[in-house]
């Protein structure tokens, strides 16, 4: 085990995984965190923390993993490549360990132009891919420098995302390939609108034996509306949500409980895909309703592992 | 080519304030090529600056000059005399003609005409994107000539990131994704399973991140013999 944590426990055991995601508030209230800690504890297996999502000042990750450990949840913090420089990202993983965070996520970042800073000046000392390869060094116990600890290594899982809706498509393959390689052990990728599509990636993953290499977990997101679906499709880079589904919720009475039928049968359709671990559900400022989606999609009570 | 953009009258004409004679100094060097600063734009820039003042009832008493290259202090020194009969000086070069106005004549205020955009290319009539952003240790050799630090909105290395689709980027669908480009172009020349490497971290001392830059070349020093 490299982290012990629940969620390498239970992609060791080869269980359906299970993992979730809070977005911490704009605010240093940090009830709103342990309200959703409260409600989520049990359903899942770990909860990401986003790190100021789409370039907006929230709440930090770590400190918001602080209180869901202190909630008896487990977190999975995101660090995104933007905001920091490798002294400081490597500074934080040493903190997040300390605290007894083991699960962290690496990720590029949203342009800060999407946020409520477009002004601001981008880091980018480092990209995920060398995010991954320096987080693996410190677990064996080196810093990206090169240089020896002289301490006890952090002990983490390392994850990354893979989005396999965007382009050039063949290429997203080896990019993951190419994440495996620098030392992640699981995956979640961009929320899956579009099954076609991610069975197709899926495929090629396969075909390249990946999935024996990097567990996979597939983003499941909840859509509110045909509205929101339309919105995705369009406006936001690097998604897609087929036709299928802006159907179906634009014709529903109620698009809400459609959105969520969808996820649901989502998740029971991937379940039987193989070489699949898992799926990460990612309900956008829509957090309570994970453990409906979890009991109706035959998630829950979750297996010890 | 170095690019610059002329700065709005109504600012240029705030740093004048409160002077009643200024040389406007052209450079003859990129910003002549790339329409911000050259001869042509120094007379434009004159007319303005003499009508604007003249509506005000306070006449400015405005020289103009274009010499061949600001960033050079050799020619700097042919308008010395020119800079002696001003109060200030209105410099259109780039940002690094104007500092070495600034040094070359320490005792005359040396006012900006121009921001300095970038190093780039002209790609149409009145159309032009960055390229380079000397950051001093050149990856070309890996990128199939396509800079992922100028031309990547993130810099990454190891792109492209989650928000390239259809070829652009995820900050503009006016951007090239750099790197759909590199992938793009290293497909066509077979050479695409290069891509399948990790570029290691970037040694961003040799940027302006080690501070600002100085480069010295001990050949051409003893070559000179001074």
């Amino acid at each position: 085990m490299k982290a012990d944590s629940n969620l390498e426990r239970m992609l060791e055991s080869g269980s359906f995984t299970v993992t979730g995601e809070i977005g911490p508030p704009k605010s240093c209230n940090g009830d709103v965190v342990r309200h959703h800690a409260k409600m989520l504890k049990g359903c899942c297996e770990s909860f990401n923390l986003t790190d100021n999502q789409t370039a907006i000042v929230r709440l930090s990750s770590i400190a918001a993993g602080k209180i869901l450990l202190e909630e008896g949840c487990e977190p999975n913090i995101q660090i995104v490549c933007r905001d920091r420089n490798r002294i400081a990202i490597q500074s934080d993983v040493l903190g997040a360990a300390a605290l007894g965070i083991k699960n962290i996520l690496c990720l590029s970042g949203d342009h800060q132009k999407f946020g409520n800073h477009p002004t601001s000046k981008n880091v980018y000392d480092i990209d995920s891919i060398q995010l991954i390869k320096i987080l693996d060094g410190m677990r064996n116990g080196y810093f990206a420098n090169g240089e020896e600890m002289r301490d006890e290594p952090p002990k983490i899982l390392i994850g990354c995302a893979a989005n396999p809706f965007a382009d050039p498509f063949e290429f997203r393959v080896t990019r993951l390939e190419k994440k495996a390689d620098a030392g992640a052990d699981f995956c979640q990728t961009q929320c899956v609108l579009d099954l076609e599509r991610f069975e197709r990636w899926m495929e090629m993953v396969r075909a390249r034996g990946l999935h024996k290499r990097i567990k996979i977990l597939a983003g499941i997101t909840p859509l509110k509306s045909a509205k929101v679906a339309k919105y995705m499709n369009n406006n936001v880079a690097g998604m897609m949500v087929s036709e299928e589904y802006i159907n179906r919720l634009e014709h529903a009475d109620d698009p809400k409980a459609e959105g969520i039928n969808i996820a649901v049968e989502q998740i029971q359709h991937l379940k039987n895909i193989e070489g699949l671990a898992g799926v990460h559900i990612m309900a956008i400022a829509w957090e309570e309703i994970i453990p409906e989606i979890c009991k109706r999609a035959g998630l829950n009570p979750r297996p010890q592992a | 080519m170095i690019i610059a953009e002329r700065k709005p009258i109504d600012e240029i004409l705030k740093f004048l304030n409160k002077h009643q004679k200024v040389l406007v100094l052209g450079c003859g060097g990129c910003v002549t090529v790339c329409l911000a600063g050259g001869e042509t734009e120094t007379g434009i820039l004159h007319s303005q600056l003499t009508m604007a003042r003249n509506k005000e009832g306070r006449p400015l008493d405005v020289i103009e000059k274009t010499v061949e290259r600001q960033c050079d202090f050799e020619y700097l020194a042919g308008v010395r005399h020119l800079v002696k009969e001003v109060d200030a000086v209105l410099s259109l070069a780039c940002g690094i003609g104007i500092q070495t106005c600034a040094e070359a004549f320490p005792e005359k205020l040396v006012w900006p005409g121009v921001n300095t955009k970038f190093l780039g290319v002209n790609l149409n009539v009145g159309e032009w994107a960055e390229r380079c952003q000397a950051c001093g240790h050149c990856v070309l050799d890996k990128t199939g000539g396509i800079c992922p630090v100028a031309r990547c909105s993130k810099s990454i290395f190891n792109g492209p990131c989650g928000g390239s689709q259809g070829g652009k980027c995820e900050v503009s669908p006016d951007t090239d994704c750099a790197w759909a480009l590199i992938y793009d172009r290293l497909s066509r020349l077979g050479e695409v399973d290069s891509l399948r490497e990790i570029m290691p971290v970037k040694d961003w001392s040799f940027s302006r991140d080690g501070g600002p830059r100085k480069l010295v070349r001990e050949d051409l020093e003893l070559e000179s013999g001074q």
